[in-house]
């Protein structure tokens, strides 16, 4: 079904968005004002906003430790992202989580996660939740390549198809978990192939293409939400920087980087639409202009805000401890 | 008028009745907390009720619904539970032995203790985990730890060992009620004791520690099932002349220092008894605490009574050997009070 003119607007601008925060927060942490251990997220666009763009306020995520598209994509406030990556009392989770933990309950974001596999436990229950209140809420369940060798992603595909529980899991393969390679790591070509075993579907799509991404995740969402079980959705994509900002990337070449970025998410998307007439050139560059005000506006946001008093250390431990 | 005596097994259950019937929210989650799940035959339904036969009869009266039978999937049925207090239910998972709590740690510690405060108070997580801890089944090392000291270690945890039926009873529906992570420890060799239990609703305070038996020569700290080997070495010693005041500090994240610290400075002396593991643990924890904030006041050295730091032995010799038991605790209370005798 052809995308609507209002959201493929929102998609490119999410899509835009997620660039330039990571890029931005790319140069912030190589000019040493953002401290700690940071994950980002260019390249991967079209799969958070491919997916996001067929769940609803309502719907939950779960997140990994390379979090901010999702953030940006589910609808996380900008300026609390990036008041909290900087450590501010005014950050999304008062300056106690960091780049890693960013969480919005409130936009059903469950939380970006420092623990690889942590997410797919979380987002049963999240499903479960929803599912035994008798509502049609969905759970998409982010994680990577990594995390498809961990025991929890087994046992979770496996919690959830037996419940037939609303999940979508969503496999970010960006073919490195670190610095191993899928190729060494995994003996089957896709993660998706493993959904065999838990009997539930299992798709692969080309993760560079946003449109590719909706498709399969509009189908997915969908069998979720009448309730007739999970999906294990596999994008094939790249992160464009390293694991951690600090990498020296010595376990891939240029030219394999290269060929991911010949087919960058946001730059097929702007060709695309163009060529089948879906959006203007002009609507194209308001887009863009809009996205780099509201980035700027939260880097005077977050500049503007004060640290947390040293002492708040010790809140919010417990919603009650004598 | 007295009370009608139960035992720890039926508070435990007359707790998951209550608290079920309060609120629809709290759902329970675990390997073979009801059995048979998936069966059509109905008469297999609830064929285990637990392993110990804890939650025996509440799938009839509740339904699979809110009684997930699971598969044995540690990390994904605990940490599940995790995701959906999160997300505004209230359940009970259980994680049938302590020490099955190496293959899900992460979703306890990690994720159930850490999210509101990497969330930075923006999340709640009330979720109970329900876990059988304590020697004296012969059931060797992997199935007889206690490791409590272990949570109680992680800040984000609350963590609750109920010594007596009333206790399991009450501190269960606190634990339920309680917006933070609750980590109920039940000592299965303490199922089958009896004890008076209020009938109705009945909720003991979390923090709030017992002194099971008043005394004026020695402290007494004891924990879990502890408590009850403690009273067996309060008659002998009475018969000795000796009178020891049992506290049972019932919780012990957070910990009522406050009672334990009062006691101290009336008896000037204190022995600690704890089943766990002796380094790092709930006893040295307090022995520390009474040397930073009490120590003026101690008239001999504490002692701790604790087992070996082995892992639990098997044959019923060896595992004689390991727990203590209420000799031990006459010999330490023996050392610390002054020769006249």
């Amino acid at each position: 079904m052809p995308i609507k003119k209002d959201r493929l607007k929102w998609i490119y601008e999410r899509m835009c968005l997620i660039r330039k925060f990571e890029d931005h927060v790319h140069d912030e942490f190589a000019a040493g004002a953002i401290a700690g251990f940071v994950h980002l997220y260019a390249g991967e666009e079209a799969i958070a906003v491919g997916t996001m763009a067929n769940l609803r306020d309502d719907d939950s995520i779960t997140s990994t430790h390379r979090g901010h598209g999702h953030c940006i994509a589910k609808g996380v406030d900008i300026n609390a992202m990036l008041a909290e990556i900087y450590g501010k009392a005014t950050g999304a989770c008062k300056g106690k989580g960091g780049s890693m933990h960013i969480a919005d309950m409130t936009k059903g974001m469950l939380g970006a996660n420092g623990i690889v596999g942590a997410g797919p436990p979380l987002a049963c229950g999240a499903a479960l939740a929803a599912k035994l209140r008798g509502t049609d809420q969905v759970t998409a369940c982010f994680f990577g390549d990594g995390a498809s060798n961990q025991g929890t992603f087994h046992e979770s595909l496996n919690l959830a198809s037996i419940w037939d529980l609303p999940i979508v899991f969503v496999a970010e393969n960006n073919v490195y978990a670190e610095t191993t390679s899928t190729d060494y790591s995994m003996r089957v070509p896709n993660i998706a192939d493993r959904a065999v075993a838990y009997g539930i579907p299992g798709v692969v799509v080309d993760g560079m293409d946003v449109f590719a991404v909706y498709d399969a995740a509009a189908e997915a969402v969908a069998r979720a939400r009448k309730g007739k079980g999970p999906t294990l959705l596999e994008g094939k994509t790249y992160r464009y920087y390293g694991h951690f900002e600090g990498d020296t990337i010595l376990y891939r070449t240029k030219q394999e980087e290269q060929s991911y970025k010949d087919r960058d998410p946001i730059l097929q998307f702007h060709k695309r639409v163009l060529e089948e007439g879906l959006l203007s050139e002009d609507q194209l560059a308001k887009i863009d202009q809009q996205t780099d005000t509201t980035l700027k506006k939260a880097k005077i946001f977050a500049a503007a805000s004060p640290f947390p008093e040293p002492q708040e250390c010790l809140e919010d431990v417990y919603v009650k401890y004598p | 008028m007295p009370e009608r005596e139960i035992t720890y097994r039926e508070a435990i259950n007359e707790a998951f009745v209550q608290e079920m019937q309060r609120d629809p929210n709290v759902i329970l989650l675990g390997e073979d907390i009801a059995g048979a799940p998936g069966r059509d035959d109905p008469d297999m339904l609830d064929a285990w009720g637990g392993v110990f036969g804890m939650t025996k009869g509440l799938v009839g009266k509740f339904g699979s619904q809110r009684m997930l039978d699971t598969p044995i999937s540690e990390s994904a049925f605990i940490g599940a539970a995790v995701g959906a207090a999160a997300s505004g239910m209230r359940p009970v998972v259980e994680l049938m032995f302590v020490g099955f709590c190496g293959v899900c740690l992460d979703q306890i510690v990690n994720q159930g203790a850490k999210l509101r405060y990497m969330f930075g108070g923006r999340a709640k997580v009330p979720v109970t985990v329900r876990t059988t801890i304590g020697a004296g089944l012969g059931a060797a090392a992997q199935h007889s730890d206690c490791l409590y000291s272990i949570f109680t270690h992680y800040p984000g945890l609350k963590c609750v060992l109920p010594a007596t039926p009333a206790d399991a009873k009450g501190l269960l529906a606190a634990a339920i009620r309680d917006d933070d992570p609750v980590i109920y420890f039940e000592n299965k060799v303490l199922y089958e004791t009896k004890g008076p239990v209020p009938e109705g609703e009945h909720v003991v305070e979390i923090g709030k520690a017992n002194i099971v038996r008043q005394g004026t020569d020695v402290t007494v700290v004891a924990l879990s099932r502890m408590v009850n080997v403690a009273l067996e070495a309060a008659d002998i010693l009475n018969k000795e002349g000796i009178s020891i005041e049992i506290v049972d500090p019932r919780t012990i994240s957070p910990l009522d220092e406050q009672t334990i610290l009062d006691s101290v400075r009336k008896t000037e002396r204190l022995v600690v008894v704890d089943e766990d593991h002796p380094r790092c643990s709930m006893a040295t924890d307090i022995i520390a605490l009474v040397a930073t904030k009490a120590f003026e006041y101690l008239d001999a050295p504490a002692r701790m009574v604790t087992p070996p730091h082995t892992p639990v032995p098997f044959s019923p010799v060896l595992e004689k050997f390991y727990v203590p038991d209420a000799q031990r605790i006459v010999k330490a209370v023996m050392a610390v009070v002054p020769q006249k005798r």
